[in-house]
């Protein structure tokens, strides 16, 4: 009974949090990477809408915008010296990982919540799910992993991995914006946004909205039909190494 | 002018590539070999990966022995019985080659091997060319013949077959290894293998240097083709913008590499030839000893939708 009773005010004080309503819009929903695309950045713009229900005394908002890319199996690997050479040794195995992740916040997250919420809401690259697979299990590790922190390490150095705590700008205390920057090897596919709304260190509200980005023109063209065609992409590239061939013998031809 | 190369992932410019290209082409044109063993070395210094390097280069090397094999043809230089003979050999190598590319890929070893088998086999084979290039230019200076080659062993062996144009009679059993190794080499290391395969077939099979070189060169296509075909099919690899740059620079400074190669002496060249490709293994070595920037590395296993 006691335990039902916890629960009914858990709901209801979740249902008064809820007093505030996000509203986003990205300013493309449908990126095109063209040959000699070189990387841009997205605008997304939203505001906070309250209503009566809404503390009156609540005025400063914090809010932390989650990006995250297509998903991919990705393996890391690490170099040893053997035998007096560099070789590949040990591997890790990252399954299902964001291609592209990005959190922007409007100040550093420790000063927006706790370490509690913040890990339970994935606030921060340390805080972040990234599953691995160790010896059959799945899990994800500790935060100074030497694996999880050099493959957080070499994606930021990519630009495809970022934070920045100082993105996100309130033009009022309810209207806000933040870059989305995509670096030129950004990976095609479905992108996901989500909007975290803090209030006084705790969750208020959150929402979700999500752009695409797909590769037109002639490379795509020829990736697509190298990775479906393999063998008329083949037979393909071996007229063409023919041809030009050919078409040199004539053309220097000395005799 | 910057061009975004579709499989290799990444933004070139394209005149740098077409001036490695002929740059490529003009050494190769003058020492009459394909030039992968440079060209390779060369895309995987500018960051394009070992996989995708090896398997592209394969299909510029096609282009550049078809222009080569077709003069050779014309001066009838080429052997074709031995060609088909080194050809069953060469396609069961090409074969087992992208094979083993494929197994080493996936166990994350790939691009230690192709350095390791740069190391092993430029060092051995430029340091061979150099000395042997050295000795030469020693025996010229002081006046004296160069030694009478004689029968090996390899002339011993059954299955003996008379080779026409060549004037040889030999067994078919070392020429279809011959062809098995340079195949499978070639294709893991995206080489050509013609600075191997003309030592080869001189000093060993005794083949005269009339069809030696053209006779090569038809081995070399063929078997860079099939190695297109298989890295295309199985690993996806092979990057048609990057290797028709390749082949517009290699073809076009072929002809003035062979032009070069014409006023320089037999000796002269193959000595210069040697140190090159011993130079090139050197820089692989070192690679490999020195302490690389990052110990770590990511390998994406494709997008799961």
């Amino acid at each position: 009974m006691r335990v039902l009773l916890a629960a009914l005010l858990v709901l209801m004080l979740g249902s008064v949090a809820r007093a505030e309503r996000l509203i986003v819009s990205v300013s493309n929903h449908r990126v095109t990477v063209t040959p000699n695309y070189s990387g841009e950045e997205l605008v997304l713009f939203g505001s906070v809408e309250k209503d009566a229900t809404t503390p009156a005394d609540r005025t400063a908002y914090d809010l932390v915008v989650t990006v995250i890319g297509p998903r991919a199996d990705m393996v890391t690997r690490r170099k040893e010296r053997k035998f007096g050479i560099w070789i590949n040794t040990d591997y890790r195995q990252f399954l299902e990982v964001p291609s592209y992740l990005a959190l922007f916040s409007n100040r550093p997250f420790e000063a927006i919540t706790s370490p509690e919420i913040a890990r339970r809401q994935q606030i921060g690259l340390n805080n972040v799910l990234l599953t691995q697979r160790v010896s059959g299990d799945y899990a994800d590790v500790v935060p100074n992993d030497a694996f999880r922190s050099a493959f957080i390490r070499l994606r930021t150095q990519r630009g495809l991995y970022r934070e920045d705590p100082s993105a996100v700008t309130f033009l009022t205390p309810t209207l806000f914006r933040t870059g989305i920057p995509l670096p030129a090897e950004v990976p095609i596919g479905t992108y996901e946004i989500e909007i975290k709304l803090f209030a006084n260190g705790a969750l208020v509200t959150k929402t979700e909205t999500a752009f695409e980005i797909v590769k037109v023109g002639f490379e795509q063209f020829v990736a697509t039909t190298a990775r479906q065609n393999g063998l008329i992409y083949g037979l393909a590239t071996a007229a063409m190494a023919l041809m030009t061939g050919w078409m040199a013998s004539i053309v220097f031809r000395k005799d | 002018m910057q061009l975004y190369l579709p499989i290799a992932d990444l933004p070139v410019n394209v005149f740098l590539v077409l001036a490695m290209g002929a740059a490529v082409g003009f050494v190769s044109g003058m020492f009459g070999i394909g030039g992968g063993f440079l060209m390779t070395p060369l895309l995987i210094f500018i960051g394009i990966t070992p996989a995708v390097a090896v398997a592209s280069v394969a299909s510029h090397i096609a282009a550049s022995s078809f222009s080569g094999a077709l003069s050779y043809w014309r001066r009838r230089a080429i052997d074709p019985a031995l060609a088909s003979v080194l050809l069953c050999g060469g396609v069961t190598g090409t074969a087992l080659g992208v094979w083993a590319f494929t197994q080493l890929r996936a166990l994350g070893q790939l691009d230690l091997m192709i350095a390791l088998s740069y190391v092993v086999l430029l060092t051995t084979v430029g340091s061979l060319m150099f000395s042997e290039g050295l000795r030469a230019l020693m025996r010229t200076r002081r006046g004296a013949v160069a030694p009478r080659r004689t029968h090996n062993w390899i002339h011993g062996l059954p299955l003996k077959m008379r080779f026409k144009r060549s004037k040889i009679y030999l067994s078919v059993i070392p020429v279809v290894i011959v062809g098995i190794v340079i195949g499978f080499i070639g294709a893991i290391m995206g080489i050509g293998g013609g600075f191997i395969l003309v030592p080869i077939m001189i000093y060993v099979l005794r083949v005269p240097t009339s069809t030696v070189i053209g006779t090569s060169m038809v081995l070399t296509l063929v078997t860079m083709l099939v190695a297109t075909m298989l890295h295309a099919v199985t690993n996806h690899l092979v990057d048609a913008v990057l290797a028709l740059i390749l082949m517009v620079g290699g073809v076009t400074g072929a002809q003035f590499g062979a032009r070069a190669g014409q006023k320089i002496r037999g000796e002269q060249l193959r000595l210069l030839l040697g140190l090159l490709i011993l130079s090139v293994g050197i820089r692989f070595a070192i690679e490999l000893v020195i302490q690389p920037t990052d110990l770590f590395t990511i390998r994406e296993l494709g997008v799961s939708s």
